[in-house]
């Protein structure tokens, strides 16, 4: 009976109830692309680490951490020194230039990636032709609505795009490695080395026998412990402290919403009140129903928050396909529920308990 | 009429609003007693008590002073929330204004009273013929906009009666009704207090009505002046 009492409550005023399930949906809608953003982006990253074919990763003497784009300080000459290893089939080293946030161009000798990678899958075009050919994927084409032929602006000059090809290949742009070591004054050193392995199960061996020829100066780990570091080095940076934000903002703006529109509604049904009241209704079936319905917003701010996160996946993933992936975060729809009821019934206390303070006499005489 | 014992059994009322720093007495000292099954009509002017009287029988507002039984309850020494637990079964009340819950059907403002009351949706036979005697058996799934006043006001009826209630407290039941209207609920009344023996007590500014009673009860001034059984 109450949960008739209050949907139709709220299918009799459908312009606040719409409103009110609304504004709890845009925070909800905040929160799921936050989380889906920074899963799809770190989902993106490991496909590409991984879609390179390289079992381990070299970073320069300067690189602090395991994720930061070293400036070029490998030697070409520890390309030589890694395939000789034992257990080595191949090494490659790449130069990262750093682009519009938060994508990266790399330099790479296209031969070596491609055996390293399988070969690239070219949706169009082909290899490089020339120095200033770039190579994009069809996420960063979409992004820069550019096709093979087209000139494209990166790092202040232009180049040749000189093919397009399936993503997730270690990066959404490369260039020819030589034409971005004279652009960084590299001197033909490397930002990073790859090595592929003969076999995986060695991958650790080779790393061991690495560690203890180089010393301590050069990170060197594999491909799997990258992409397993990559969520916590996000979540290091400050993405789950800002998600944490995010949250307590749309707490906040939930808690408003239905507290303004729980106080609206038990204004303008006073006289109802007083007439459940007289028919018997306690203070706490009053509260009741105040509560039932701010939960029944939250319920429809919640489902409405989800249907707009897709929307905004779509949207983001049509304009920025290579810079930003977000992926669905189907795991936070029981959180954001939660985050939304806890909200709603936050908001219906003040109105629920003036409901329930209301003097029946004067409720009923209410006009 | 059943004779026996009062149902109702009132002595030295009063009660004494507080309207900013002034005392405004609305019951003076009110001895009352109504036998079980008797359809008491109480009049008098606007301000007389009438209403102060009936919210005090009806468990919304606690007396002054003074007892107030109604059957085996005390209400001058009840807390808030007993006379708000009374209030479900022990009374029942018809407003001027109706008072239906605007966006429930018929039916559902019946069920909500005795969803309040703690019993179960359906009713018994004998309360299906009595909504087939009020005659709204065929507009139960009507909203009260749908309604006509009189349909509204034997909704309300059939609401405050459906727990059976000991005491039925109708407030100008009349007030907002054409005659044609006025007459047909004036007549239910009487006949559900023919047929279930269902105590009623009326305030009507209508002598007409007034005469639809057993007794009518006069009152001015916070106090009742005349007392007389057809």
């Amino acid at each position: 009976m109450i949960g008739k009492l209050v949907f139709e409550n709220l299918k009799h005023r459908p312009m606040r109830s719409l409103l009110s399930i609304l504004l709890i949906g845009v925070p909800v809608t905040l929160i799921l692309c936050l989380v889906g953003l920074s899963k799809g982006m770190i989902a993106d990253s490991q496909q590409r680490a991984r879609g390179s074919g390289a079992d381990i990763m070299v970073r320069g003497s300067n690189a602090k951490a395991m994720l930061t784009q070293s400036s070029a300080t490998l030697p070409p000459q520890f390309i030589e020194f890694f395939e000789k290893q034992p257990h080595v089939a191949l090494a490659m080293g790449i130069v990262s230039h750093a682009i519009e946030l938060p994508l990266f161009v790399n330099g790479v000798d296209l031969d070596r990636l491609d055996k390293m990678s399988g070969g690239m899958q070219y949706l169009s075009g082909g290899p490089f032709q020339g120095p200033d050919d770039v190579i994009i994927d069809r996420f960063y084409a979409e992004q820069r609505k550019k096709k093979v032929g087209d000139s494209i602006e990166l790092i202040g000059r232009p180049w040749r795009v000189a093919g397009i090809v399936e993503g997730g290949k270690l990066a959404h742009v490369i260039v020819p490695i030589k034409t971005l070591q004279e652009i960084d004054a590299a001197g033909g050193k490397f930002s990073q080395i790859l090595i592929k392995v003969d076999d995986p199960k060695n991958t650790q061996t080779v790393i061991g026998e690495l560690k203890q020829k180089m010393g301590p100066d050069y990170p060197i780990f594999s491909m799997e412990e990258m992409t397993s570091q990559i969520q916590a080095s996000v979540n290091s940076q400050g993405l789950s402290a800002f998600i944490a934000v995010i949250i307590g903002i749309g707490v906040v703006i939930g808690f408003a919403v239905v507290c303004l529109s729980m106080y609206m509604s038990v204004l303008q049904r006073t006289r109802e009140i007083g007439i459940l009241k007289s028919l018997g209704g306690s203070k706490g079936f009053i509260i009741g129903i105040i509560l039932a319905e701010a939960l029944m917003l939250g319920v429809g701010g919640t489902a409405l928050g989800i249907l707009m996160s897709f929307g905004a996946r779509e949207i983001i993933q049509k304009v920025q396909p290579a810079s930003f992936q977000v992926e669905i975060a189907i795991g936070w729809w029981p959180r954001v529920l939660a985050i939304s009821l806890v909200a709603a019934a936050l908001g219906s206390l003040y109105p629920g308990l003036t409901a329930a303070s209301h003097d029946p006499i004067e409720a009923l005489a209410y006009e | 009429m059943n004779n026996g014992a009062p149902v109702i059994r009132i002595q030295g009322l009063r009660k004494t609003y507080r309207v900013g720093k002034v005392d405004v007495p609305a019951l003076r000292g009110v001895d009352l007693d109504v036998p079980k099954g008797q359809f008491l009509s109480i009049v008098g002017p606007s301000g007389s008590g009438k209403s102060t009287l009936f919210h005090i029988i009806g468990g919304l507002t606690p007396p002054t002073s003074g007892d107030v039984q109604v059957g085996d309850l005390d209400l001058s020494k009840m807390s808030d929330g007993e006379r708000t637990a009374m209030r479900k079964r022990t009374v029942g009340f018809v407003f001027q204004k109706f008072n239906l819950l605007p966006n429930l059907t018929a039916r559902d403002n019946i069920a909500v009273a005795r969803h309040i009351a703690g019993l179960p949706r359906e009713t018994d036979a004998g309360f299906q013929q009595m909504l087939e005697a009020l005659g709204i058996a065929g507009r139960l799934d009507h909203k009260p906009s749908e309604l006509s006043g009189g349909e509204q006001q034997r909704v309300a009826i059939a609401r405050a009666i459906v727990n059976h209630p000991a005491i039925l407290l109708a407030d100008e039941p009349t007030g907002n009704l054409d005659s044609e209207n006025s007459k047909a609920v004036l007549e239910i009344l009487r006949d559900i207090n023919d047929r279930t023996g269902q105590t009623i007590l009326m305030i009507t500014h209508n002598p007409e009505a007034a005469s639809y009673g057993h007794a009518v009860v006069t009152m001015r001034d916070g106090r009742i002046v005349s007392h007389v059984t057809a």
